[in-house]
C-alpha cells in the first residue's frame, strides 16, 4: 500500500540493495550530434545548479546557525553554556545554561524510543511474517494515517486526553510532564520504525528462511534467529530515524511537556526540551540580541545532534550494502 | 544445546505471536482512537458558517475560513518554490551527475536536510527570509521556509520516480536522434510525472500540518480579511489550533476540536490523494 | 496557475501598510497575550466601521511585540508591561522611536482552583511560592498538598510584570524557581488551574472565568486583602494593577491614529469592560 513515508523507504531500500542512485541513463556515452543548441546548454547549466542546491541549502542552514549563534559564546563561555543550569534570558544580567533542556531532550527521546522500538519492531515482524496480505494492507494504511497526523494535533490530543490520564494514574500534580510528551512522541515515531523495519524484514532473502525451515525451525524461531538478525541493519536505521524524529519534535512537547526550567530527575516532572525552548523564546528575542544568539546556539546543538544520528543511520546502511553486495 | 520438546517450541511460538499481535494492536488502536475522537468531537462545530466565515470575538465564534485559505496558500507556495528546483535537482542526480565526490556530497546533503528539525528550519527562515531578505513576517517568507524543508523530500521522490523509468525508453529516444534534454523533457518526465506529483502532494500535505516554522515566521492569530498579497501576515490552520487550544480564554471546546478536525481532514485527504495516484501508477505498470 | 503565482510573488515590494485617503489600508498588532482579546475586539469593530481597513492581531507575548516593533515587523505593539530602557536603546539604534499609549488597565489576578480553601495571600507568600520556598499549601493555611506553581513563559509581559512587582518585591535579585511550570499561553495556565486542585497561576483580569477562583491579595501582612476587580483596579486599592499599552514607532498617524483614537474613545472603552479589563479612568 502506498505510503506517505514511502519516500524514506525508497531512500533506504536502494541502499540496502546497492541500487545505484546516480546516473543510470547512458548519458555519459552520449556523443554530440553537432547541433549545439544554446537553450540546451543553459538548461543543463540550470540543472547542474539545481543539483548542488541541496548542498547550498544545507550549508546555508549551518552558516546561519553559526553566524547568529556563535556570538553568544563571547558572552557566555561554551563550558558555562553547555553545562550551566540556569536559563534566565530576560534577567539582568541574563544567564544561559542549556543543561536542563539537553537532559529533557535526552530523557524524553530515550523513553519514546524505548517504548516505540519493541512495539514497532514487533509490529513490523507481525506484518512481514505473520499477517495475511489483507491484514497487512489494512494495518499499513492505519500506520500511514497515524504518520499523517500533524504534530500540533498530536499535541492537542496529548493536552486534552492523555495529560489528565497520566496525572491520575501516577498521582501527579499535573499531567503536563515529560512522560506525556514521551508517549505522544513514541506514537509519532512508530510509523517510521514500523515501515522501515517491515521493509528490512521483507527484504531478507527467502533462501535464508527456507534454509531455517529445512532445519526444522518453527516460524517464530526463524523470525527470531534468522530474519531479525539479517534485517538488523535496516532495523537499526529505522531506530535511528525514529530517534531523529523524536529529538526534533517541537509542537507536541511545547504543548504537553510542562515547561519547567529545572533539570528533570524523573520523567513525571514538567520539563522543557531544546526544541520547546527555542519555540517559546524566539518570539521574544530581539534580532541580534543575546537571547536571539543563545537560541540560535541551541538550534546549532540540535542541528548537530540530528545530523549525527542521521549520518550514523547512513553509515550503517553503507556498511550493510557492502556486506550484502551482489 | 538442549533440544526443546516440540510442544514447548510451539507454545513459545504461540506466545510470541500473541505478543506480536499485541504490538500491532498497540500501533493500530491509538491511531484509530485519535482519529475517531477528533471526528466525533469536532463534527459538532463544523457547519457551513464555520468553514466560510471569519473568526469573531477573538476566535470564540465565527469561522475559520481565513485559516483554511491561509493553509492552502501555504501549500501552494511550498509547491511553487520547491517543485521546480527539486525536480531539476532530481534530474541532475539521475541523468547528468557523474559518480564522483560531488555527487556523494549532494546525496549526503539531502539525507542531512531530511533530518533537520522543523524548528531549526524556522530559525533558518527567520534569519534568511524574514530578516536578511527583508520579506518580513509574510506568506512569502513562510512558503520559502516550508519549501526549504520540503526540498529534500521532493528531490528524493522525484529521483525515485525518474529512476523508475526503464532504460529502454531513454535508449530508444536517443537512438532516434533526440538530445539528452529532449529525452528528459519528452520521454522521461512524462513517464515519471505521477511519481513526481505524488511527491508534490505529500510535500503539500506536510506543509499544511507544520506549525513550528510558521510560528516563527509569520502566522497571525486574527487576520480578518484574506491576505491581500504574499507580503501580508496570514492565518493558518495548525497555528490556529495551537492558539485556540492554548491562547484564548473561554474558547468553547467544540471549536477547538472542530479546528483539529478540519486540519486533520485537509492533511489526510492530501495523503490519500497521493496514495491513490501512486497506486494507479503502479497498476498501470 | 504556477505562472500567476510566480508573478504575484516576484512583483511587489515590502510589507508597509498602505495609507491612502479615506480610511483604507492595513496594519498589524503584535504582542501581549493579555491584550490580544481586547485588541481583537477593537480591531473587529473598527473594521466593521471602516470596511476598507484590514488589521491583523496576534500574540503570543509582550516581549514578542516589542521585539517586532524594534525589528519593524509590526506597526503596533500591544504590551502588558512597560518597555525597558535597554529595549528603548535597541529601538533607537534601529531607528525606531517607541511611543507609549495607555489604552486600558488590568488587575493582574492570582487564581487557584475553586476547591482550594485558601482565599488570600500576601506578596511575601506569593514570592516565596514562585521561588520554590513555599511548596505546600498547608504553609499558607490550605490543605496538605503540594503547590503546583504555574507561570507564563519569558515571552509574556505578564511574566515580567509579576516577576518585577511581586516575586522581586522582597528582593530584587530573585528569579522564578526552577520547579515553576512555564506555559506558552495564558489559556493553558487557566485551564490547568481549572482542573488541578493544587495549581496556582496569574493572569489578566479578562482571563478570570467562573472555572477559577481569584485570590484576595495583601500587599503586606497588615494591609487589607483585596479581590481583583474593575472597581478595585480603578480606585487603586488592588495592589497588582498595571497599565495595558500600545507602542508605536513615533506618534501614530493616518489609519493607526484613527484606530487608537477609537480605542481611547468612550465607545472603545466600553469594549474594555465587556472583555473584562479595566477601562481608563
Amino acid at each position: 500500500m502506498p505510503a506517505r513515508i514511502d519516500w524514506v523507504k525508497e531512500r533506504l531500500i536502494p541502499r540496502l540493495f546497492g541500487r545505484n542512485s546516480t546516473a543510470t541513463a547512458p548519458g555519459n556515452a552520449f556523443r554530440f550530434r553537432g547541433r549545439w543548441r544554446l537553450g540546451e546548454k543553459s538548461i543543463e547549466g540550470l540543472i547542474s545548479l539545481s543539483g548542488i542546491l541541496a548542498i547550498v541549502l544545507l550549508l546555508g542552514v549551518l552558516v546561519l546557525l553559526l553566524k547568529e549563534g556563535l556570538p553568544i559564546f563571547s558572552h557566555t563561555p561554551p563550558w558555562e553554556f553547555f553545562f550551566g543550569t540556569k536559563w534566565y534570558p530576560i534577567s539582568e544580567p541574563p544567564t544561559f545554561g542549556v543543561m536542563p533542556f539537553f537532559v529533557s531532550t535526552i530523557m524524553i527521546t530515550a523513553i519514546a524510543t524505548a517504548v516505540a522500538v519493541p512495539i514497532g519492531v514487533g509490529c513490523a515482524a507481525y506484518l512481514a511474517e505473520v499477517a495475511s496480505p489483507k491484514v497487512r494492507e489494512t494495518v499499513k494504511l492505519l500506520v500511514e494515517l497515524l504518520a499523517g497526523i500533524p504534530s500540533v494535533v498530536m499535541g492537542f490530543v496529548g493536552l486534552m486526553l492523555l495529560s489528565p490520564l497520566v496525572q491520575s494514574i501516577f498521582h501527579l500534580n499535573t499531567g503536563l510532564c515529560g512522560l506525556t510528551a514521551a508517549i505522544m512522541l513514541s506514537l509519532m515515531s512508530l510509523p517510521i520504525i514500523v515501515t522501515v523495519s517491515e521493509d528490512a524484514l521483507r527484504a531478507v532473502p527467502s533462501e535464508f528462511k527456507e534454509a531455517s525451515y529445512a532445519l526444522g525451525a518453527t516460524r517464530w524461531e526463524t523470525i527470531r534467529h534468522v530474519c531479525i538478525p539479517a534485517a538488523l541493519s535496516g532495523i537499526s536505521a529505522a531506530i535511528m530515524l525514529g530517534v531523529g524524529r523524536a529529538i526534533g519534535e517541537t509542537m507536541t512537547v511545547l504543548m504537553v511537556a510542562g515547561g519547567a526550567l529545572a533539570i528533570p530527575h524523573l520523567p513525571t516532572e514538567p520539563m522543557t526540551t531544546m526544541t520547546a525552548a527555542i519555540a517559546s523564546g524566539i518570539g521574544n528575542a530581539v534580532r541580534g540580541g543575546l537571547q536571539y544568539q543563545a537560541l540560535f546556539a541551541v538550534g546549532l546543538i540540535l542541528f548537530v545532534m540530528t545530523l549525527s544520528v542521521n549520518w550514523v543511520a547512513d553509515r550503517i546502511l553503507e556498511r550493510q550494502k557492502r556486506k550484502f553486495a551482489r | 544445546m538442549k533440544v526443546k520438546a516440540r510442544s514447548t517450541r510451539r507454545l513459545s511460538q504461540r506466545t510470541a505471536f500473541a505478543l506480536l499481535t499485541l504490538a500491532t494492536a498497540i500501533v493500530v488502536i491509538p491511531a484509530l482512537l485519535i482519529i475517531l475522537y477528533i471526528i466525533v468531537h469536532g463534527v459538532s462545530a463544523i457547519d457551513w458558517g464555520f468553514l466560510t466565515q471569519s473568526p469573531s470575538q477573538a476566535g470564540k465564534s465565527g469561522g475559520i475560513f481565513p485559516a483554511i485559505v491561509g493553509t492552502f496558500y501555504l501549500m501552494l507556495g511550498t509547491a511553487i518554490f520547491s517543485l521546480p528546483i527539486g525536480v531539476l535537482a532530481a534530474i541532475h542526480l539521475t541523468e547528468y551527475a557523474k559518480d564522483n565526490r560531488l555527487t556523494r556530497l549532494i546525496n549526503l546533503a539531502i539525507i542531512s536536510l531530511a533530518g533537520v528539525p522543523s524548528i531549526v528550519f524556522g530559525l533558518f527562515g527567520l534569519g534568511v527570509f524574514v530578516m536578511t531578505m527583508h520579506l518580513g513576517l509574510s506568506l512569502r517568507a513562510a512558503s520559502l521556509t516550508l519549501a526549504s524543508q520540503a526540498l529534500a523530500m521532493v528531490i528524493t521522490t522525484s529521483r525515485e520516480a525518474i529512476l523508475a523509468v526503464p532504460r529502454e525508453y531513454r535508449e530508444a529516444s536517443l537512438a532516434i536522434g533526440a538530445t539528452k534534454w529532449q529525452t528528459v523533457r519528452h520521454v522521461v518526465l512524462p513517464q515519471a510525472s505521477s511519481g513526481i506529483i505524488t511527491g508534490a502532494v505529500l510535500a503539500m500535505s506536510r506543509a499544511a500540518g507544520e506549525t513550528a516554522p510558521i510560528l516563527v515566521v509569520g502566522a497571525a492569530f486574527i487576520v480578518p480579511g484574506l491576505p491581500n498579497s504574499p507580503f501580508d501576515q496570514f492565518m493558518a490552520l495548525p497555528y490556529h489550533l495551537y492558539t485556540v487550544a492554548a491562547q484564548v480564554p473561554g474558547m468553547p471546546k467544540s471549536m477547538m476540536w472542530g479546528v483539529a478536525l478540519v486540519l486533520l481532514a485537509v492533511v489526510l485527504s492530501f495523503d490519500i490523494v497521493a496514495a491513490i495516484i501512486r497506486s494507479k501508477a503502479r497498476q498501470r505498470k | 496557475m504556477v505562472a500567476l503565482g510566480l508573478v504575484a510573488v516576484l512583483a511587489g515590494c515590502g510589507g508597509e501598510p498602505q495609507v491612502q485617503d479615506g480610511l483604507s489600508g492595513s496594519f498589524n498588532i503584535i504582542g501581549s497575550n493579555t491584550v490580544t482579546p481586547l485588541a481583537s475586539v477593537w480591531a473587529e469593530d473598527f473594521m466593521k466601521a471602516h470596511p476598507k481597513v484590514s488589521i491583523s492581531v496576534s500574540g503570543p507575548g509582550s516581549g514578542v511585540g516589542i521585539a517586532a516593533l524594534i525589528d519593524r515587523t509590526t506597526d503596533i505593539c500591544q504590551s502588558s508591561r512597560t518597555i525597558k530602557a535597554e529595549e528603548v536603546a535597541q529601538a533607537e539604534a534601529n531607528g525606531v522611536h517607541p511611543y507609549e499609549i495607555q489604552v486600558a488597565s488590568d488587575a493582574l489576578s492570582v487564581v487557584v482552583n475553586p476547591s482550594n480553601t485558601v482565599s488570600s495571600l500576601t506578596f511575601a507568600q506569593l514570592s516565596a511560592i514562585y521561588t520554590d520556598q513555599i511548596t505546600n499549601w498547608k504553609e499558607v493555611g490550605g490543605p496538605d498538598a503540594p503547590i503546583v506553581a504555574i507561570s507564563r513563559d519569558t515571552n509574556s509581559g505578564t511574566h515580567a510584570f509579576f516577576k518585577e512587582h511581586v516575586v522581586q518585591s522582597i528582593d530584587k535579585k530573585l528569579e522564578y524557581g526552577t520547579k515553576v511550570l512555564f506555559l506558552p499561553s495564558t489559556e493553558a495556565g487557566v485551564s490547568e488551574v481549572a482542573k488541578n486542585p493544587n495549581a496556582i497561576f496569574y493572569a489578566g483580569l479578562g482571563y478570570v472565568t467562573q472555572k477559577v477562583k481569584p485570590l484576595a491579595i495583601k500587599k503586606s501582612g497588615d494591609s487589607a486583602a483585596i479581590l481583583p476587580s474593575v472597581a478595585t483596579a480603578l480606585d487603586g486599592t488592588y495592589p497588582i494593577s498595571r497599565p495595558l499599552l500600545f507602542y508605536t514607532n513615533g506618534a501614530p498617524d493616518g489609519i493607526i491614529k484613527a484606530f487608537v483614537d477609537y480605542c481611547l474613545s468612550p465607545g472603545g472603552q466600553e469594549k474594555v469592560t465587556e472583555v473584562g479589563y479595566v477601562p481608563l479612568a
